[in-house]
């Protein structure tokens, strides 16, 4: 077998079974050679491509403008694209770089604003990634995103500390909030074998009641106030800022970044790590092998509850400062996305992390400024997920000829 | 009664240890029975809360009126324990004595528990528990679950994952209300639904079939997907001229004669719309059929053995997605409720996680019609019974009944239910 996969060679064999063929696994250099990059790209392309026709046709202006199109053509493909455009444009200037404002600060603000927004989804999504590497999947990113959250939240106005230790406990508190969460699911699986789709989705909701219930105890809120929320974060405890004031990018990102670091070195360079992707492999073999398959699901949930918690511990000590009901927002289930666009792998998952942020930060540009739901940001990341997770659909969209030899998806 | 059992439990631990071919004894079950009962026992009943309960069978225009039963909280509950209490001794002799319980044992004792509890909530407030709400509220909360329950279901034994319920659900019920709008007929929404939820199951079982992504996360992104669509076309479209697009239809409800005048459960099972008379006629045509027809037999062997079904002919990726279309359209169907069914207009993410609870509802009830529609109306029950409590005021936060039923899930799930087993081949993919 071979790992050429130069697309000048057609090969007849239909994509389907090619994809499945078991191979060697290339090595990063091989793997964007061999177009799974370009499928990622293309992907997007796609999507947005899904994305505009969907913003077109709901669009009164273009429809109207559709009505009459044997009779102007022209006016209706301008009406089209600027629709289109517009959004698109206004999207990329929130995510990006701003090039009406009137300030260079507010030019490059978009940026950071995707990074901030990216900082828990990477986070999490590490945390979903890692577990989908050791064959579980944890839909509970939500839950460990709000327990950790909560417990942050808490140490971090009811504590008060001297500053970066405050912080520092404060997201230990988060990392430990997750992991119990996600490990409930690792100790019942390995234990009872429950299904961990099923417990960590029964645990997202019953964190999401827990958190409403606790932000209508006073004792919890440390206010006298009616609102289901709590009082405002100590200044101690919040993560510092990485740049001045208008800024909002705080030190949660290099969190994400080390994190990043971190779990490669757990999957490709530790034997703890090696123990996971065995499990994951083949759960039989890696038992015969003498792995302990319990003590990993375990450990794996713990791990992959640990970041999602620090995900949450990200958000409310970066940058929101105080537990509201909505704290978590979507960052669990969009997590998931980001993992799987990721290939579950840590710097895909990174860079996903990175897009979906500068999606949501734009998203919001967008609906202020074209009136055009920032709703058309989930349609579109998760066809390119969908589009993603089957390439052999991506390379007959764009008539790629299929390479010779390709590891399936998991 | 105790006594003896303590005795007989004595001597039926000696012969088990002399024989060493007797399974072990399940200790699961007796031990929940003692725990619940024991809290009935002091909370309920010897710590109680004075003051007394009403429990109101009645509705306006029954057959025949039944008056209000009041009773005195402690005492039922007392009552009520005790009963508990020898329920679960009871378990605990049958369980030493290896004998398996009737399946009514834990029904009986979970109603009485639970009347046990409303006995004890309603006291002290004084609250009137109308119970025919009560169980209306049930059954209409579980609809949606029990389609898409089933739906769940059909795809599993037929070796497809559906963790797309969710946005099956929510695609019905969008395209219920907007259809039903359009044509101002509430009836074209129960048409349209159906076509809703196929829809999504032919991009599932396109990217599981054809190009053999894990079903789990086409599941998974297919929910975000619909989420997406209905969103925003909702912000667009349906806003925009919500006269035209998202005006309220509601189906009428069609009383059966003289069954719809029993009191209570007439009331609550008889005096529906036309959706849920369709929701019993799935779940028993599914019960029958799944177990007792061709179809089923060949839909569960291409679930269970793939290639085994394949080498005597069946041809097994065609019946897969032929009964995931099926199933996605009973979902369909069960998204209707949220609209056309409850005379809703269409709203952001109105599903709101019941497809999952689905999933969950299927899984309790293994795989099974039945036990999916018992596991669907306990947490319709549930939710009914928070939402009932809250309205009389009691001193349990609703957050926390509102829990409940998730609880209850994960408890069931890893304790209760155990190694459950899913069809063998579900969510593998069938190469030849």
């Amino acid at each position: 077998m071979t790992t050429d996969t130069s697309p000048a060679a057609p090969s007849p064999a239909p994509p389907p079974s090619a994809e499945a063929e078991p191979g060697k696994e290339p090595n990063l250099l091989q793997e964007i050679l061999s177009g799974s990059w370009l499928v990622s790209v293309l992907a997007i392309v796609a999507a947005l491509v899904l994305g505009g026709v969907l913003i077109a046709v709901s669009n009164a202006e273009v429809v109207e403008a559709a009505k009459n199109i044997f009779a102007a053509p022209g006016s209706f493909f301008s009406t089209l694209f600027s629709t289109v455009g517009d959004a698109y444009s206004a999207l990329f200037r929130g995510a990006v770089f701003d090039w009406n404002a009137r300030t260079t600060e507010r030019a490059i603000r978009p940026l950071t604003e995707s990074l901030v927004s990216g900082t828990p989804l990477i986070l999490t999504g590490l945390g979903i990634a890692l577990a989908f590497r050791s064959g579980l999947f944890n839909i509970g990113g939500q839950g460990q995103v709000i327990l950790g959250a909560t417990i942050a939240g808490y140490l971090g106005y009811a504590l008060h500390l001297p500053p970066v230790v405050h912080m520092l406990i404060a997201a230990i508190g988060g990392i430990i909030g997750g992991a119990i969460w996600a490990g409930i699911a690792g100790v019942l699986k390995a234990r009872t074998g429950a299904n961990e789709v099923i417990v960590t989705i029964m645990l997202n909701s019953i964190a999401g009641y827990l958190l409403g219930y606790l932000l209508k105890q006073n004792w919890f809120t440390h206010t006298t106030s009616a609102n289901p929320q709590s009082r405002t974060l100590d200044d101690s405890s919040h993560m510092f800022m990485l740049l001045p004031s208008p800024f909002r990018l705080h030190f949660g990102f290099i969190i994400a970044i080390l994190a990043t670091i971190f779990v490669w070195w757990l999957l490709e360079r530790s034997t703890i790590g090696f123990e996971f992707k065995a499990v994951g492999a083949n759960p039989h073999a890696a038992r015969t092998a003498g792995i302990s398959v319990s003590k990993v699901t375990i450990l794996v949930m713990i791990v992959a509850g640990a970041l999602a918690g620090l995900g949450g511990a990200a958000q409310v000590l970066g940058t929101e400062f105080k537990l509201t009901g909505g704290i978590s927002g979507s960052i669990g289930f969009d997590a998931i996305t980001v993992a799987l666009l990721g290939r579950s792998k840590p710097l895909g998952t990174f860079l996903a992390g990175l897009l979906f942020g500068a999606f949501k930060a734009g998203g919001y540009l967008m609906q202020s400024q074209t009136g055009t739901p920032i709703d058309i940001v989930l349609v579109v990341q998760s066809v390119i997920v969908l589009l993603i997770a089957a390439p052999p659909l991506v390379r007959s969209i764009f008539r790629l000829p299929a390479p010779a030899l390709k590891r399936k998806e998991s | 009664m105790t006594a003896q059992n303590t005795t007989a439990a004595t001597t039926a631990a000696k012969t088990s240890a002399q024989s060493k071919v007797l399974t072990p004894i399940a200790w699961k079950f007796p031990i929940t029975y003692t725990i619940l009962a024991l809290v009935s026992l002091i909370f309920f009943g010897l710590i109680g809360r004075d003051g007394e309960t009403t429990f109101r069978i009645a509705t306006s225009g029954d057959l025949f009126a039944i008056p209000d039963v009041v009773v005195s909280s402690t005492v039922a509950g007392l009552i009520l324990s005790l009963i508990l209490v020898v329920m679960a001794a009871s378990s605990v002799y049958l369980a030493i004595k290896r004998i398996t319980l009737a399946a009514w044992f834990p029904m009986v004792f979970g109603i009485l528990f639970v009347v046990s509890f409303l006995a004890w909530a309603g006291g002290g407030s004084g609250g009137v528990i109308p119970l025919t709400t009560l169980l209306a509220g049930a059954l209409a909360l579980s609809v949606p679950l029990i389609f898409g329950a089933m739906c769940g279901l059909v795809g599993e034994r037929s070796g497809i994952i559906n963790i797309a319920i969710e946005g099956q659900l929510l695609a019905g019920a969008f395209l219920a209300a907007v259809v039903a709008s359009v044509v101002k007929n509430p009836y074209a929404g129960l048409l349209a639904a159906p076509i809703a939820g196929a829809l999504v199951a032919v991009i599932l079982t396109f990217f599981a079939v054809k190009y053999w992504v894990n079903q789990i996360i086409i599941g998974v992104v297919l929910n975000v997907l619909v989420v997406g669509v209905t969103s925003f076309l909702y912000s667009t479209v349906l806003t925009e001229d919500p006269e035209l697009w998202n005006a309220r239809q509601k189906l009428p409800d069609l009383p059966i004669p003289l069954l719809s005048d029993i009191p209570v459960l007439g009331r609550v099972l008889f005096d529906q719309n036309i959706l849920v008379y369709i929701m019993y006629v799935v779940v028993i045509a599914l019960q029958i059929f799944v177990f007792r027809s061709k179809w089923g037999l060949r839909m569960r062997a291409v679930g269970e053995h793939p290639k085994a079904a394949d080498t005597v002919g069946i041809k097994v990726n065609f019946t897969r997605v032929r009964n995931t279309l099926v199933a996605g359209a009973i979902a369909g169907l069960g998204g209707a409720f949220f609209t056309v069914g409850s005379g809703l207009a269409f709203g952001k993410e109105m599903s709101a996680g019941q497809g999952y609870i689905a999933l969950a509802a299927m899984i309790l009830g293994k795989w099974n019609p039945k036990g999916a529609l018992l596991a669907a109306l306990l947490f319709g029950f549930s939710k009914s019974l928070g939402n009932t409590l809250q309205s009389i005021g009691t001193p349990v936060a609703n957050e926390l009944l509102l829990m409940l039923p998730y609880i209850v899930t994960v408890l069931a799930v890893a304790g209760f239910v155990g190694r459950v087993r899913p069809p063998a081949a579900s969510g593998v993919p069938y190469v030849k």
